[in-house]
């Protein structure tokens, strides 16, 4: 075959013959334009097959008039869309796994269909081109055997000659047999032209048509004496001369001297076919990429559903549910986390079960302790009592001996007792028994031992109470006792001066400050104050004999309510103690309705030294800061007074001795009976 | 004669301390260390006030409590080791007057035991009335709408303080002292307790008193309104 020339590629055809042959990207235009400067017989671009041009202007006026209307709407709900999509982003490996996977394949799938269509499109024309060039090379020979056309053309007989052979050479069908295409025999020009002769013999080819490029190549190869076939892609009227230009082929070449035959192949065919491949390919290719979708979402399924589970399952375990456990299955990955997991679970049930058992067993043995140590206490204190009770009919020494007994039994008593309250804190046992209380009750009834301390001491107990009852939901025996405690403390440490009792309420809190004159405390013994067992100086004589748990349990009965118990101290300048209870158990307080710091802790020290608050905290005087401020930046270390941290040990559970010596000759219940 | 008490513990040692106070304050005390024997021991003696610790061999001291209590009115002081709400409760609801938790001070224990055997003086005459039950105070005996009603003597004394002073509110604290003796503020939980029995007794509905009235938040008070 001779085919002098190269192929313009398929793929680009109008969209009006072949719905989505023309979204293949865009070799048809980009074709078109270049071949333009391409020499004649070489490929171009097939006329008629230009870029689409969508007139979109107006959409997207009428886009961006809607947009700038709604543009605040959109980009509250984009952003809103935005927001929720990041978060399931992030939430979800699934999605994430799924997404890629989407995307990738789709890019995979778009090249390689691409390059496939190319390679299908280019094969298909090719054959064409072979088939065409083979039926023109044929109808060449044809027409140059006969002969008459190696004469030159004379009138009538030219025109009935040349008929004849556009007849011999035209197909008889005009559609199905697979080979359409029209013919056409002309006269070169130089030889065409009236008065004598027509332009030529055409079967259904509109001569205008036929591109310019390729009636002057057959031209120069026809002066050349050369018989090549030569050929271009044009579009032209099909079936008939009236009809829409379609694209397809045009083959010209050269008989002998005088005539030209002309074939036009059409292309719908060819197009069809490729149109036909594109769209399975299409479809081939959606369906790949979401078969691949459904893949990655199912294998990630797999992956995912167990690692949720496993996720569950720990967030249940760590909420306290100890026998959750995972179900195992198989022998893969998955399984082994769930063995891991549940060989964890176990382990863990196992620890806190052990735990539990030994908190148990710790729970019985404070009972039992407070039985079995109880009992012979008691025969042992009535004893001393009877000893004590006839102390006078003793030698000096022996009456000594049951007077030191009957004191330090006494003592023995309130620790005890003391011991057994905070190993019912720690054992979490401790029950809180709320009912409405008024608070300033309270605190006088709490100050009756105290009172008679200070009496012994030359001091008073001075009571700052509001007009209005303060009623607040509490368990009477833990709040009596916490201020019983304070009041004691107060008087032991006030150094013989008077102690000031304060309390206020608000809407959401009742407050009770404990206020002396006395030794105070250093820095950083606010906290310290509260620690079990804890010794302001342990150089310092024990005169009271506390049991050293009284302000750890005060702080204890405090917490069990939800309210703070708080210290403030300077050195030589007395200490204020103050407690908040929420008025009804178990809200939250925000703040108290009393000051920390006392106002007089704001005057200027009369030495003029500048103290500052020091780091740890303590609610010292700062220079020229507000006592409020100063109040609340304890308020904010308040946590910091822990379990751990502390009580005026020296100071604490004396009271419990104290309340049992204050006693007297009355019925006493020491510390509160049926706690 | 009015001063027979049954110790009912099973600590050989502190019954005998027990009995070496009592006998020095002048009681006369009776001992049973177990609890199976303790109602035989019960109806020998007849004592007048019964010493009675939780904690016993045989039958539990709640137990003999009840039993105590179905048969008859005599004061119970339950002497217990444990001091926890519940143990505490329990003991009260089964019927004792009062406990003491121990370790106690003999003084304490004989405060107590004088506090629940005090109401021995005889009484002047005198007829009190809250709503349908009127109170024979020195016949103590309580009739509710003509039908006798079966107080023990704590109740009954809890019964008269308040109608003695009708519509005036009584707090806990003021209850334990006239009541119980108390001088001190002690456990309030004893005039509840006591409260919802008598209340069980008395009143018609006892989820809806209308005899002995609560005042939120102060305490008692006899008679509606």
């Amino acid at each position: 075959m001779k085919a002098a020339s190269t192929r313009s590629s398929a793929g680009s055809a109008p969209p009006s013959a072949a719905p989505g042959f023309g979204q293949a990207p865009g070799p048809g235009p980009a074709r078109a334009s270049g071949s333009g400067t391409g020499p004649p017989g070489t490929a171009r671009g097939w006329r008629g097959v230009g870029p689409v041009t969508v007139t979109v202007p107006d959409v997207i006026w009428r886009f961006y008039r809607l947009a700038g209307r709604q543009m605040d709407v959109v980009r509250r709900r984009l952003a809103a869309a935005h927001g929720v999509l990041r978060a399931r982003w992030l939430r979800s490996l699934q999605l994430r796994v799924i997404t890629t996977t989407l995307i990738i394949s789709a890019v995979v799938v778009t090249v390689v269909g691409f390059f496939l269509m190319q390679q299908i499109a280019s094969d298909q024309l090719k054959a064409k081109e072979t088939q065409a060039g083979n039926l023109v090379g044929s109808g060449q020979i044809s027409a140059e055997t006969e002969p008459g056309l190696s004469k030159s053309p004379n009138g009538g007989d030219t025109q009935e000659l040349m008929s004849s052979i556009v007849r011999k050479l035209q197909p008889p069908g005009n559609a199905g047999t697979g080979s359409d295409y029209r013919v056409t025999i002309m006269l070169a020009p130089r030889y065409a032209g009236p008065p004598v002769y027509g332009l030529g013999w055409t079967y259904g080819i509109v001569p205008g048509q036929i591109p310019p490029g390729l009636l002057s190549k057959v031209d120069s190869l026809q002066s050349k004496g050369e018989s090549l076939v030569s050929f271009m892609p044009a579009s032209m009227s099909y079936p008939s001369p009236s009809s829409h230009p379609v694209p397809g082929l045009v083959y010209g070449v050269p008989v002998n001297s005088y005539y030209q035959l002309y074939y036009f192949f059409p292309l719908a065919e060819v197009q069809q076919s490729l149109a036909l491949i594109q769209r399975t390919l299409l479809v081939g290719g959606f369906a790949l990429v979401f078969l691949f979708a459904a893949i990655a979402a199912l294998v990630t399924r797999w992956v995912v559903a167990p690692v949720r589970q496993a996720a569950g399952s720990a967030q249940r375990l760590s909420s306290g549910n100890l026998g959750e456990r995972m179900p195992v299955r198989g022998a893969d990955e998955l399984a082994a986390l769930a063995t891991s997991f549940n060989e964890m679970a176990e382990s863990l049930q196992d620890k806190m079960n052990a735990l539990e058992d030994l908190s148990q067993v710790q729970r019985l043995f404070v009972s039992d302790v407070s039985h079995e140590l109880r009992t012979p206490l008691t025969t042992i204190r009535f004893a001393a009592d009877v000893l004590f009770a006839s102390r006078q009919q003793f030698d000096g020494p022996v009456a000594r001996s049951a007077e030191l007994l009957q004191s330090q039994l006494e003592r023995f008593e309130a620790l005890l007792t003391d011991l057994l309250e905070i190993s019912r804190y720690d054992a979490n046992v401790a029950v809180l028994d709320p009912e409405p209380v008024d608070v300033c009750d309270l605190a006088r009834h709490a100050a009756d031992v105290a009172q008679q301390l200070a009496e012994r001491r030359g001091a008073k107990i001075e009571f700052r109470l509001p007009a209005e009852p303060c009623v607040a939901d509490l368990d009477r025996c833990r709040v009596e006792r916490i201020l019983r405690n304070l009041l004691v403390n107060a008087v032991e440490h006030g150094e013989g001066k008077d102690a000031v009792v304060t309390v206020a309420g608000d809407s959401a809190a009742v407050a009770v400050a404990v206020r002396d004159y006395g030794i105070g405390l250093a820095a950083g013994e606010e906290r310290l104050v509260f620690d079990r067992f804890w010794r302001a100086d342990p150089a310092r004589a024990r005169t009271t004999g506390g049991t050293g748990l009284g302000l750890a349990i005060a702080l204890e009965d405090a917490r069990i309510h939800g309210g703070w118990l708080e210290a403030w101290g300077e050195p030589g300048r007395g200490s204020v103690f103050r407690l908040t209870l929420p008025r009804v158990v178990g809200a939250q307080l925000a703040g108290s309705p009393l000051p920390l710091v006392p106002h007089e802790a704001e005057v200027a020290d009369v030495t003029g030294t500048v103290r500052r608050a020091d780091g740890n905290g303590t609610a010292r005087r700062a220079d020229g800061t507000p006592a409020l401020r100063l109040a609340h930046r304890s308020d904010a270390l308040r946590p910091a007074a822990g379990p751990g941290a502390g009580g005026l040990a020296g100071l604490a559970g004396r009271t419990a001795g104290l309340v049992a010596a204050a006693g007297g000759a009355e019925p006493v219940v020491p510390d509160s009976p049926g706690r | 004669m009015k001063g027979r008490v049954l110790v009912v513990d099973d600590d050989a040692a502190l019954a005998e301390m027990l009995g070496i106070v009592l006998r020095g304050e002048g009681f006369e005390p009776t001992f049973v260390a177990d609890g199976d024997k303790a109602m035989d021991a019960f109806r020998d003696t007849h004592p007048d006030l019964v010493l009675l610790d939780l904690m016993l061999p045989g039958m539990d001291g709640i137990d003999v409590c009840r039993q105590i209590r179905a048969e008859s009115g005599v004061p119970i002081v339950m002497l217990t080791a444990k001091s926890d709400t519940v143990d505490v409760v329990l003991g009260l609801e089964s019927g004792a007057d009062d406990y003491i938790v121990k370790p106690f001070q003999s003084k304490v224990l004989i405060a107590r035991v004088r506090a629940r055997l005090r109401r021995t003086e005889d009484p002047a005459p005198e007829t009190l009335q809250i709503g349908d039950v009127s109170i024979d105070v020195a016949g103590h005996a309580v009739t509710r709408a003509g039908e006798p009603l079966n107080l023990t003597p704590l109740e009954f004394d809890l019964l008269v303080a308040l109608a003695r002073k009708p519509r005036q509110v009584f707090t806990r604290e003021v209850l334990l002292e006239q009541v119980w003796g108390y001088r001190h503020a002690a456990d309030t939980r004893l005039v509840n307790v006591h409260v919802q029995r008598l209340r069980a007794k008395i009143e018609k509905d006892p989820e809806r008193p209308e005899i002995v009235v609560t005042v939120r938040g102060v305490g008692y008070k006899a008679g509606p309104g």
